[in-house]
């Protein structure tokens, strides 16, 4: 069974700082990680692959960098690593993204074995769009899981995928065909920590590079911003709150002069709290 | 590249971009709202992206309509009909009893088709599981742009989408635009949107869409639904008062005294999102960019710092009140009411103080 599992590096944005003057993101020193929930889609793979057998390749499309990230996944367990780096990939925008990260899939499936599953974390940190997974699902004609909080079974014979997947009002067990796409929520797994051999051999892994033509990209107008339909055209800081928290003093019955406060400002809130604490 | 800015363009600068409409999509017009529902009932936030919907369409002088994708029956007939309670103009729709559960492949092609067949300029949807998962499918099989889960939804002078997201994890805001394909696509998470007034309006026109498909066509089944525990489903996106605690009330034990102060006030509890990733309370009870946006009249943070994912959740609130031992914390930046103080000890006050307050004895005394 090959399984693919696409990752993301993202900006640690626990740790980025708006700059108070120019508005601009200060990057500077901010740590880059791979995305968290991708962490649980590649547990997810190296879980079916210890079950099932074969071999998971991790792919990201990023700048030359994002090689951390590839080899972190390495010593994670995953037995090769795929990096998508080339200029004409910049600015891409979800439907750009999923174009080449679709057609590097393609090149894996007839390099290293057809992928039978490919797995995606929910969303990323820093687009927190979770479109890149359904999107390279439609482009390569797959069935697609998203939101899946567990994989219930795989039948290789029978080529069928049954997964827990989470929706608003419930979950839905689905089964559907292989190969498929599954994207994978948090905390449904703990990462592994990878063993000692996986972190020698992660070091001095190759890691195979493809340039958008090397990764058989047929047409580069498709890739990067030149690809992307959406166009951002301002980015600002939201408005800063004009009035300040008014504050509380009260050394004694401090309660009792919040709630006078809160209902000073707020009037109607006594009756309405009164009517809904009515139901306890 | 020569970028010669073009005459006649507004200031924003999209002289550069702007290009002028490919001719087949010159036919696309109107606003359309996806309305979702799941197991007959239809998630709210379809109404708030009506309200929505028909504020776009107001100043493009163009229709709103709903595009309801069900079951053949009666809960997809009174999907349609809310639809015109909301201010549809008209309803799209798409009946087949393979409709009944969500599955990707057969909503994705019931949506499609009827956009290729009816052309909207714009098209929302709810940045629920469903929505994203249906909106990612659509826009690539349309090679259209999408926007995830805009804030802020507008026309601009020359009549462009102009929709408004958070970019690194809310620190900053960016408007988005699809210039140059069609539909513009954007999702909306529940309670970003306010909810628009219901008026009773009689049942207008309806335009049905065939499916095309056998379930035979269809390679996902459901094996079966888990519907959530009543008991354990939390309202916390439509609570009118939420009480939240965070990292700061030390110790799973002290979380008891917000369910505490949330039981008296009839109120929802949710809280920060370490909280959910120590184990101390359910992941549906986390509130800002990863967890539930919510817009309750009242909401009561107890240490909680405040950092900018936390403060994109709540920022609707109509009161934001934080207690907080720390004078600087960023939630002071934000919240209207403040008071600086050991949470551990005020909660328990403030929940008996409430009680108090609010018993029946107290409420004649309002009445009076
Ligand atoms: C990708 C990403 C997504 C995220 N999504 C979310 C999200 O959806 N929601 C969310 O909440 N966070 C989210 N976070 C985390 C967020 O950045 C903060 O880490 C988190 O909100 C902090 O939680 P906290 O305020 O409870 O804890 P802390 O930041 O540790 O703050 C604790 C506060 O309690 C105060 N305190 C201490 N003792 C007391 C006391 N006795 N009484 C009163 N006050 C006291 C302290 O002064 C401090 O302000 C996300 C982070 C990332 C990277």
């Amino acid at each position: 069974m090959h399984i693919v599992v696409c990752i993301k590096q993202v900006p640690d944005s626990a740790q980025i700082r708006v700059h108070p003057v120019t508005n601009t993101i200060m990057r500077q020193g901010v740590p880059t990680i791979i995305n968290p929930y991708d962490l649980f889609a590649l547990e997810a793979a190296l879980e079916l692959r210890d079950q099932f057998g074969g071999e998971v390749t991790v792919l990201t499309m990023g700048p030359p960098s994002a090689e951390d990230s590839l080899r972190k996944a390495l010593t994670f367990g995953a037995d090769r690593a795929v990096l998508l780096t080339d200029r004409f990939f910049a600015g891409a925008d979800t439907l750009a993204t999923t174009y080449a990260l679709a057609t590097a899939i393609c090149k894996i499936s007839t390099e290293f074995g057809a992928a039978d599953v490919v797995f995606t974390g929910k969303q990323t940190i820093d687009g927190d769009t979770a479109q890149v997974g359904p999107g390279i699902a439609k482009r390569l004609g797959l069935s697609q899981l998203t939101y899946v909080a567990k994989i219930s079974a795989l039948d290789l014979t029978a080529r069928t995928i049954d997964a827990e997947r989470r929706s608003e009002g419930g979950v839905q067990i689905l089964r559907t065909r292989l190969p498929c796409l599954v994207t994978m929520l948090e905390a449904t797994n703990q990462i592994r920590r990878g063993a000692m051999a996986d972190a020698l051999r992660a070091a001095r892994a190759p890691i195979v590079k493809w340039s958008a033509q090397e990764a058989g990209v047929e047409d580069i107008s498709k890739c990067g911003l030149r690809g992307s339909p959406t166009i951002v055209k301002r980015v600002f800081a939201p408005a800063a709150r004009s009035e300040k928290a008014v504050m509380i003093e009260a050394a004694e019955q401090p309660a009792e002069a919040l709630i006078d406060a809160i209902f000073k400002r707020q009037p109607t809130l006594e009756t309405e709290l009164a009517t809904l604490a009515r139901g306890y | 590249m020569s970028t010669a800015p073009k005459t006649a363009t507004s200031a924003s600068g999209r002289a550069a971009t702007k290009k002028e409409l490919p001719e087949h999509f010159k036919a696309y017009r109107h606003v359309w709202v996806f309305i979702e529902q799941e197991r007959g009932q239809v998630h709210p936030v379809s109404w708030e992206l009506m309200g929505a919907g028909r504020k776009l369409a107001d100043k493009l002088k163009v229709d709103l309509a709903a595009v309801v994708i069900g079951p053949e029956g009666e809960a997809t007939q009174n999907a349609a009909a809310e639809s015109f309670c909301y201010g549809a103009d008209l309803v799209y729709m798409v009946a087949d009893r393979l409709l009944a559960d969500y599955r990707n492949e057969s909503y994705t092609k019931a949506l499609t088709d009827v956009v290729n067949a009816y052309k909207p300029e714009i098209l929302l949807l709810g940045a629920t599981t469903l929505g994203r998962d249906l909106a990612g499918s659509v826009a690539t099989t349309l090679l259209t742009g999408l926007t995830a889960d805009c804030t802020e939804l507008d026309v601009d002078v020359d009549g462009s989408l102009a929709a408004t997201r958070p970019t690194f994890g809310g620190s900053l805001l960016c408007t988005i635009y699809t210039l140059n394909y069609r539909p513009q696509m954007a999702t909306v998470r529940p309670r970003v949107m306010p909810m628009p007034e219901r008026t009773v309006r009689p049942v207008g026109r309806i335009v049905s869409h065939p499916l095309g498909l056998v379930e035979d066509d269809i390679v996902t089944k459901v094996l079966s639904f888990m519907p959530d525990r009543e008991s354990a489903k939390s309202n916390l996106a439509y609570a009118d008062v939420v009480v939240a605690g965070g990292l700061g009330l030390g110790s799973p034990e002290n979380f008891q005294l917000v369910r505490q102060l949330a039981t008296v006030l009839g109120a929802e509890y949710g809280c920060s999102r370490p909280l959910v990733q120590k184990g101390w309370v359910t992941s549906d009870r986390q509130i800002g960019q990863t967890g539930k946006t919510i817009r309750p009249k009242l909401y009561i943070a107890a240490g909680i710092s405040g950092a900018i994912q936390h403060r994109v959740g709540v920022e609707g609130a109509d009161l934001i009140v934080a207690i907080n031992t720390d004078r600087n914390a960023p939630i002071f930046e934000f919240a209207h009411m403040g008071i600086i103080t050991d949470a551990i000890r005020l909660l328990p006050a403030l929940t008996a103080a409430f009680r108090a307050r609010l018993s029946p004895h107290s409420r004649d005394r309002i009445a009076s």
